[in-house]
C-alpha cells in the first residue's frame, strides 16, 4: 500500500506489553506427551496474535498458561521484562483481560455489575467505577443507559460478547486473551464483532493473543498468526499474508486449505485503500440544501449524519428533489463498513447496496467516507504480489534454543546450538522455522514486528 | 445508539421482562392465598371443636395454653434440628464439590443416604437408647435424618453452575473463595432454598415421634387420641400438624421467592 492512502485514523499509541514465553513445556502425569513441548514464543508488544490448529493441539492450553489458570511444568513466562511464573496468580489475573466463548457473563449480576467487578477488586471508588463502565459500554457500541442495569439474559449473544470485552477491558489491561471469543454467536454477528474488534484494538493497541480454529478469522483478526500441531508445536509464525501466501509445509497448507487466493481478499482492510469524499448533511437541513450541495459536489448521493457523525440515511439526489425533509430515522439496511473491514466484506456489502459502493464509519459509528468497487479493484491491482519484509516474532519448539533479549532495543533474538553463526538456519525436524533472526535479514532487522499496513 | 448495533432485540428483551414478571406475579399471588387457606383450615378446626361436646379429659387436653406450648416444643425441635442440618449439610456440601475433595463424594453420600433410608422410629428409639430419653436424642434423630435433601440440592446447585463462569472469574483475577461466594453459592441458591424447605417439612412431620422419648411436641396428641380412644384429640393433633408443615413449606417458598437471585 502506498503511504498516500487517507488514514483518517490514527492507530492509537500501543499501550500493550511484549509477552515471551521462555521454553514452556505442560506435562499432565508423567508419561503422556506434553500437551505442550518446549514453547518459546514471542508476543510482540501491542500486536494481536491468533493461535490457531486442531482440536487438542495446546492452543487453549498455551493461552491459559499466559494468565496462569494452567501452571506451566517448566519454563517461564515473562511480561514486560518481568517473570510472572511465581507470582500471585490471581494478581497476575487483574492485570489481565480474559474473553472466554459466549463472553462468560454472570447472570446474577447486572451488566454493569459484570464490568465494573475487577475494578472492584482493585478498590476503584464506586464513581470511578460507574464512569468507566459508560465508557466502555459507549466503546462495544452499546448505549449505556439502555444496557447498564441489564441482566444478561436480556441480552442477544452478541451483545453479551460485548459486554464480555468490555468486562475484559475494564480495568485496562495492557494484554487482553480471549479465548474463541466469537464462536457462540451466528456468522452475521461474528463478522460485526470481528469488525469491531479491529476498530477497538486499532484505537488501544493492546497486546491481543486469541485462540481460535477458524483460519478466516485468524488472517483477519491478526498482525501475526501461529499454526500449531499437536503438543503446541508450531509450524509456521507469520504474518497472514505468508501463511497464505508461503505455507512452510504441507501440514500449514492442508489447514488453510483451498481459496488461500480468494482468503487474501480478507487480509486488506478499508482503512489501507482510499476512500472518497461524500457530501454530508444533518437531519436539520433542508432538501434543497442538500440537493444544492450535492450538485455543486458532483455527486449523486448525500449522507445524513447525526450529531456524533454516525450515518442516518444515504438518499440519492433523485430521492432529495421528491422529499419534504430530511430522514431522522435510522435506515436499517444501509450498506456499512468499519474501517476495519477487510476488502471481502466491503465487496460483499457493496454487491448488495444499489449504489454499488459502501458508507465507511470508523470507531464508534463514526462516518469517514464511502469507497467503492472500483477503488477496491484498483487497490487489489496495486496490491498482488506486495510482500512483506519485515521481521516475524521469535517461536520454536526446540528444547536447546536460548533467547537472548537486547538490554536496550527490548529485542529478542533466538539463539540455537546448529545455528550460531551460520546464515539461514533451517530446523531438522522439517518443522517450519519461522523465526527470522538478525543475521537472516541483514538491514532489515531493525524493523519492528508490525501489522501488515506497511509495504514498500 | 449506534447504528452498528442492529442485532440488538429490544422487542424481544422487553417481552421476556414481561412474562417474567407476569410469572412473578402468579408466584406472589399463589404466596399470599396460601397463608389464609392455612388460616381458614385452622379456624374451622376450633370452630368444630367448641361446637362440641367436650369431656373432661378431651378439656383438659385441648385448652389453648396446652395446645400453644405443644406447638411450641415442636417448633423448638423442628428450629433446633433444622439448623444443625444447615450448619452440617451447606458446608459438606460446599466442600465435597470443591475438586481435591471429590473423591469422597460417594463414601459420604452413601453414608447420609442410609440415615434417611433407615426408618424414622428406629432412629429416634436408638438415639434415645444411646443419649438419654429426651429432646436431645430427638434432635440428633431428626437431624441424621434429614441431612440428604439439603446436602444433595447443595451439591447439585454447585455442580449445575455452568463451569465455564468458573473459568471466566478466576480468569478475571477472583480467588477460589470469592468465586464460591460470589458465583457460586448465588447461583446454587435456589436449589439449596429448595432442598432446605424439603429437610425443613420433613423435620416437622417426623418431630412428632419425638413424643416416644418424652421430646414433647404435638405428636404427644396423637398418641393419647390412639391410645386413649380420643378421636377428637386424635384430629386436633393430627390438622395441627399438618398446618404446622404446610406453613413451614409456605415460609420456605416466601424466603425463596426472596432470595432467588434477579437476573435466573
Amino acid at each position: 500500500m502506498s503511504e498516500s492512502t487517507t488514514a483518517p485514523t490514527e492507530p492509537g499509541r500501543i499501550t500493550g506489553v511484549p509477552i515471551l514465553l521462555d521454553g514452556v513445556t505442560k506435562r499432565y502425569g508423567s508419561k503422556s506427551a506434553p500437551a505442550v513441548d518446549h514453547l518459546t514464543l514471542e508476543i510482540p508488544a501491542g500486536s494481536t496474535v491468533m493461535f490457531v490448529g486442531p482440536s487438542g493441539c495446546g492452543k487453549t492450553t498455551t493461552m491459559k498458561m499466559i494468565n496462569r489458570l494452567i501452571e506451566p511444568t517448566e519454563g517461564s513466562i515473562v511480561i514486560d521484562g518481568e517473570d510472572v511464573t511465581t507470582m500471585n496468580g490471581d494478581d497476575l489475573r487483574r492485570r489481565m483481560g480474559y474473553v472466554i466463548q459466549a463472553g462468560g457473563l454472570f447472570p446474577h449480576m447486572t451488566v454493569a455489575a459484570n464490568i465494573g467487578l475487577v475494578p472492584k477488586m482493585l478498590g476503584w471508588d464506586k464513581q470511578r467505577i460507574a464512569e468507566r463502565v459508560d465508557e466502555l459500554l459507549e466503546l462495544v457500541s452499546l448505549d449505556p443507559d439502555s444496557y447498564r442495569d441489564r441482566y444478561p439474559k436480556q441480552l442477544s449473544g452478541g451483545q453479551q460478547q460485548r459486554v464480555g470485552v468490555a468486562r475484559a477491558l475494564a480495568a485496562d489491561p495492557p494484554v487482553l486473551l480471549m479465548d474463541e471469543p466469537f464462536g457462540a454467536v451466528d456468522p452475521i454477528t461474528r463478522q460485526r464483532l470481528q469488525d469491531e474488534m479491529i476498530s477497538i484494538q486499532n484505537e488501544l493497541r493492546k497486546t491481543i493473543v486469541i485462540v481460535t480454529h477458524d483460519i478466516d478469522e485468524a488472517v483477519k483478526l491478526g498482525d501475526w498468526v501461529v499454526v500449531f500441531d499437536e503438543g503446541a508445536r508450531i509450524q509456521q509464525y507469520d504474518s497472514p499474508e505468508r501463511i497464505l501466501a508461503e505455507p512452510a509445509n504441507d501440514f500449514v497448507s492442508d489447514f488453510v486449505g483451498s481459496g488461500a487466493g480468494l482468503k487474501a481478499l480478507g487480509l486488506t482492510r478499508v482503512n489501507e485503500m482510499p476512500i472518497l469524499d461524500a457530501v454530508v448533511v444533518t437531519p436539520e437541513d433542508s432538501p434543497t440544501t442538500a440537493v444544492q450541495k450535492a450538485e455543486a459536489a458532483g455527486h449523486g448521493h448525500v449522507v445524513v449524519l447525526d450529531r456524533a457523525r454516525r450515518p442516518i440515511a444515504w438518499p440519492s439526489v433523485a430521492q432529495l428533489r421528491r422529499a419534504t425533509a430530511l430522514p431522522t430515522r435510522y435506515e436499517p439496511d444501509l450498506p456499512i463498513v468499519g474501517m476495519g473491514a477487510t476488502l471481502e466484506d466491503a465487496l460483499d456489502t457493496m454487491l448488495v447496496s444499489r449504489a454499488g459502493a459502501a458508507l465507511v464509519v470508523g470507531p464508534r459509528g463514526r462516518f469517514e467516507g464511502v469507497v467503492d468497487i472500483d477503488t477496491v479493484m484498483q487497490s487489489l491491482r496495486d496490491n498482488r504480489g506486495a510482500a512483506d519484509t519485515g521481521r516475524s516474532p521469535v517461536g520454536t519448539n526446540d528444547a536447546e534454543a536460548r533467547i537472548e533479549v537486547a538490554p536496550d532495543t527490548g529485542e529478542i533474538t533466538l539463539i540455537t546450538p546448529d545455528q550460531v553463526g551460520t546464515g539461514r538456519g533451517r530446523y531438522d525436524d522439517g518443522a517450519a522455522e519461522p523465526s527470522r533472526s538478525d543475521a537472516d535479514e541483514g538491514s532489515d532487522s531493525t524493523a519492528l514486528p508490525q501489522t501488515s499496513g506497511e509495504r514498500p | 445508539m449506534s447504528q452498528l448495533d442492529t442485532e440488538k432485540t429490544p422487542t424481544e428483551a422487553a417481552s421476556k421482562t414481561d412474562t417474567g414478571l407476569e410469572v412473578d406475579r402468579g408466584g406472589r399471588a399463589s404466596l399470599l392465598l396460601y397463608p389464609v387457606i392455612l388460616l381458614a383450615i385452622l379456624g374451622a378446626l376450633f370452630a368444630w371443636l367448641y361446637t362440641r361436646d367436650l369431656s373432661d379429659t378431651e378439656m383438659v387436653t385441648l385448652t389453648p395454653g396446652e395446645l400453644w406450648s405443644m406447638t411450641l416444643e415442636h417448633l423448638y425441635l423442628t428450629a433446633i434440628a433444622t439448623v444443625v442440618v444447615l450448619v452440617i449439610a451447606i458446608p459438606l456440601g460446599i466442600l465435597l464439590t470443591r475438586p481435591p475433595m471429590r473423591r469422597f463424594t460417594t463414601p459420604v453420600t452413601a453414608l447420609v443416604n442410609f440415615g434417611q433410608a433407615a426408618p424414622a422410629v428406629g432412629l429416634i428409639v436408638v438415639f434415645a437408647f444411646w443419649m438419654g430419653f429426651g429432646p436431645t436424642a430427638a434432635i440428633v434423630a431428626l437431624v441424621v435424618y434429614a441431612v440428604l435433601p439439603v446436602l444433595r440440592n447443595t451439591m447439585a446447585g454447585l455442580d449445575a453452575v455452568d463451569q465455564s463462569l468458573v473459568e471466566a472469574g478466576r480468569g478475571m483475577g477472583m480467588s477460589a473463595a470469592a468465586v464460591l461466594w460470589r458465583v457460586e453459592l448465588p447461583l446454587a441458591v435456589p436449589l439449596i432454598l429448595a432442598g432446605v424447605r424439603t429437610a425443613l417439612v420433613l423435620v416437622v412431620g417426623t418431630a412428632t415421634l419425638g413424643t416416644f422419648i418424652n421430646a414433647g411436641g404435638l405428636g404427644l396428641l396423637i398418641t393419647s387420641g390412639v391410645n386413649l380412644s380420643l378421636p377428637r384429640v386424635l384430629i386436633t393433633g393430627s390438622v395441627l400438624v399438618a398446618v404446622l408443615a404446610l406453613a413451614v413449606d409456605w415460609l420456605g417458598r416466601v424466603v425463596e421467592h426472596i432470595a432467588r437471585p434477579r437476573g435466573l
